[in-house]
């Protein structure tokens, strides 16, 4: 109990006194976490959606391995990564292990099964009610699509912000790619871990509070300027 | 909507992370990162040197895999043989022992071992084994976990004698193990530089040290830019001139960490 | 309009799912006007029929669709209204203006003929509404609007009314019997006899997947040919 009363007063702290290094680190979080979740987004949106509208033969097959894949151990995800991108790896030459675009490739390849597998189930539920009024209409797949990812919008928002989640809170992936290097690639949750490790529970416990609020002033954020558009234009 | 947001945050964040300068990528133990000797040397390398040095934190063996991958540029660690070993197969050009710190013997303070009357660390180990009391080792092949293995040799308790219920291996670093051993109330063997920043203490305390068994060698090994063209050797080469220094002397010798000294520079210069 | 993609002519279609013969074998003439109504007992295959006649069933069995112009032609000059309306999630204008976005007209003007025919339909009011919290009556002639706002030279309906109240079904089939005065061929199935009564000019009967009768609305009610007809005018159970 009073750990966790600690930690809470040393996140107010850290928080009042615009303390450097957790700004930074945030902001790392926020940089690695948000551009994954955007090009996961940009991969993984278009495919659920696409999995949805059209029958081809592998389909299911693609999907299973889709919801298989959601359930990666990010530690795994993270030493694939690392092997790859490691000097004796086969992209080595790129130089990109321990480095901000390393943890941004591994949380790609963690969330963007996850979106995708949420977009999908959230589109395909649009188009089966959909499917008929689209197709009495003449649409093209293209305008099929389209239009399934703008009425959808929400639905997808809600896959984006579970992607988003999901990759702030991860640390087995980012720990392993990233390395933990302190003012190159250590971020909130390698923070907290690091923290944990020497003991310091009330710095721990106060970076896992700030990590919270974050998630939480994202999600509020995201929301907000959603509905602001929605009751803007309905 | 959503992705304008998004391309605005991620161009907000990126403006705020650049920076260019000499840097390279040297992979540390936990326990010299725990020490906090490196946030001492750091910022004074960084002033004398205008060099970035990038700690990878990690244990022994994944330091030493990082060096054979050509990862980092170089490695500091405290395992003689495998440095050796590591030398000999031609991953590093060289081994240069800068200063030596040494391990101690935690236990709870009712100490059911009586390990603090003991006179060599040999005999404390073999009294723990004795009396079945809960050990807390680091099991994950570090350069401690290494130097434990050999001691517990010595003290003539084989694996199959560990293999037991009072000998727990917790697979972890330093401080995740000490978490353990707090939690277990149990004994366990930390370089003293973890176990002074500890944060988590309970009812353990610091019950034996001194014996010359327990000094645990630093040693600096450049990777070899033969193996590995894109090294930064000549930065490697650089930081090495500076770490046998005096002026890193001074800094190492007068490191104290709540008023105890940790290294102890020995270098040849 | 040059040609008209009407007459239709169906040669022996056949709709089979799954192995089961829904329908068929059709071999009939859809006349270039009039208004025509399909009707028969439930699960006779109205809806199928004219699922089939939209090009949104795969005709099996060696049968045809033969328009005047090519089928892709073809299919831009045709309209559905479903039984259950289906609401895009738009605002009512937006659903309107929806089928005139997707074949090349600017997002201005199909507002602005969308607005024409809220108007027309009486939902004016409620163009900016989220099209999912209208009313039943009010989506059905939202669906309506948004399928003669292309212009179609022939809308098939699918029981439009069956879940209208009373008030709702006159003021969609008054607007309704506007768009056939203005010229649109009209093919309804309906399974309200007084409905078919207030509107047919001609009937279809349809039982077990095919047609029976093709006459005149007065003639099929004055004096049906086949006993099922018959039996299913009296209000007899027909099987």
């Amino acid at each position: 109990m009073n750990e966790l009363l600690a930690g809470l007063l040393e996140a107010g702290r850290l928080i009042v006194t615009f303390d450097a290094d957790l700004i930074e680190i945030s902001l790392r979080s926020l940089q690695v976490t948000l551009t994954a979740v955007a090009i996961a987004s940009a991969i993984g949106l278009p495919l659920g959606c696409w999995l949805a509208v059209r029958r081809f033969r592998f389909r299911r097959f693609v999907i299973a391995t889709l919801n298989a894949l959601m359930g990666l151990p990010p530690v795994v995800v993270g030493l694939i990564v690392y092997l790859l991108l490691s000097r004796a790896g086969p992209f080595g030459v790129f130089g990109l292990l321990f480095t901000p675009t390393a943890m941004i490739i591994a949380q790609v390849i963690i969330l963007t099964p996850l979106i995708a597998s949420i977009a999908h189930q959230a589109i395909r539920e649009l188009w089966a009610q959909y499917h008929d009024l689209l197709i009495s209409m003449n649409t093209t797949r293209w305008q099929r699509i389209a239009t399934l990812l703008w009425d959808g919008r929400r639905a997808l928002l809600t896959a984006s912000l579970a992607g988003f989640g999901r990759g702030i809170g991860e640390v087995g992936a980012i720990m392993i790619v990233g390395g933990n290097i302190d003012n190159a690639t250590r971020v909130l949750t390698t923070a907290i871990s690091l923290e944990t490790g020497k003991g310091n529970f009330s710095l721990a416990l106060a970076l896992g509070f700030v990590l919270i609020g974050l998630a939480v002033v994202v999600n509020l954020l995201i929301h907000t300027l959603s509905r602001t558009e929605v009751s803007g234009r309905w | 909507m959503k992705f304008g947001t998004t391309l605005a945050a991620v161009a907000l964040v990126f403006s705020g992370v650049m920076a260019t300068a000499d840097t390279m990528k040297m992979a540390v133990t936990t326990s010299f990162h725990n020490s906090g000797l490196s946030d001492v040397l750091l910022p004074e390398i960084q002033k004398d040197l205008g060099l970035e040095v990038q700690l990878l934190v990690v244990g022994t063996g994944q330091a030493l895999r990082l060096g054979e991958a050509g990862d980092v540029d170089a490695i500091l660690v405290h395992s003689k043989k495998a440095e050796e070993a590591f030398v000999a197969g031609g991953y590093g050009t060289h081994r240069r022992e800068i200063m030596y710190n040494d391990f101690v013997l935690i236990g709870p303070n009712a100490d059911p071992a009586k390990i603090a009357e003991s006179e060599t660390v040999v005999q404390a180990l073999s009294a723990i084994s004795e009396t079945k009391a809960a050990f807390v080792s680091r099991g994950d092949d570090s350069g401690t976990h290494k130097k434990e293995l050999s001691l517990w040799a010595e003290a003539g308790v084989d694996a199959a004698a560990r293999s037991v219920d009072w000998y727990k291996e917790a697979g972890a670093g330093m401080g995740a193990s000490l978490n353990t051993a707090s939690g277990m109330n149990g004994y366990i063997m930390s370089d003293r530089a973890s176990w002074l920043k500890f944060g988590n203490k309970g009812e353990l305390e610091l019950l034996y040290s001194g014996d010359p068994e327990l000094f645990n060698q630093y040693a600096y090994i450049p990777v070899n830019p033969e193996k590995h063209g894109h090294v930064q050797a000549e930065l490697a080469q650089k930081l090495e001139a500076w770490l046998v220094s005096d002026r890193a002397k001074e800094l190492i010798d007068g490191y104290t960490l709540k008023g105890g000294r940790l290294f102890i520079f020995n270098a040849e210069q | 309009m040059v040609t008209s993609i009407l007459p239709l002519t169906v040669t022996d279609a056949v709709v089979r799912r799954r192995g089961k013969t829904l329908l068929g074998p059709i071999s009939t003439t859809v006349s270039d006007s009039g208004l025509s109504i399909v009707m028969g007992p439930n699960g006779a295959g109205k809806t199928t029929l004219l699922r089939l006649l939209h090009g949104m069933e795969r005709v099996s069995g060696g049968g045809s669709l033969q328009w005047q112009i090519p089928e892709e032609d073809a299919r831009a000059l045709q309209a559905f209204v479903f039984q259950a309306p289906i609401m895009m999630r738009r605002t009512a204008l937006d659903n309107v203006a929806y089928p005139l976005m997707t074949h090349g007209v600017s997002k201005k003007d199909a507002r602005a003929r969308a607005v024409e025919w809220l108007e027309r339909v009486g939902l004016a009011d409620s163009a900016q509404k989220q099209a999912t919290v209208l009313s039943g009556g009010e989506r059905q002639k939202l669906a309506l609007a948004r399928a003669l706002i292309r212009k179609p030279e022939i809308l098939f309906l699918d029981e439009p009314c069956a879940n209208l109240d009373g008030r709702a079904t006159r003021e969609f089939e008054a607007l309704l019997m506007q768009a056939f005065k203005e010229g649109t061929r009209v093919v309804m199935s309906t399974h309200d006899i007084g409905q078919a009564r207030r509107l047919a000019e001609d009937v279809w009967f349809i039982h077990h997947g095919h047609i029976l009768e093709q006459t005149p609305a007065e003639e099929f009610f004055a004096s049906p040919k086949t006993s099922e007809a018959r039996a299913f005018i009296n209000g007899d159970i027909v099987e």
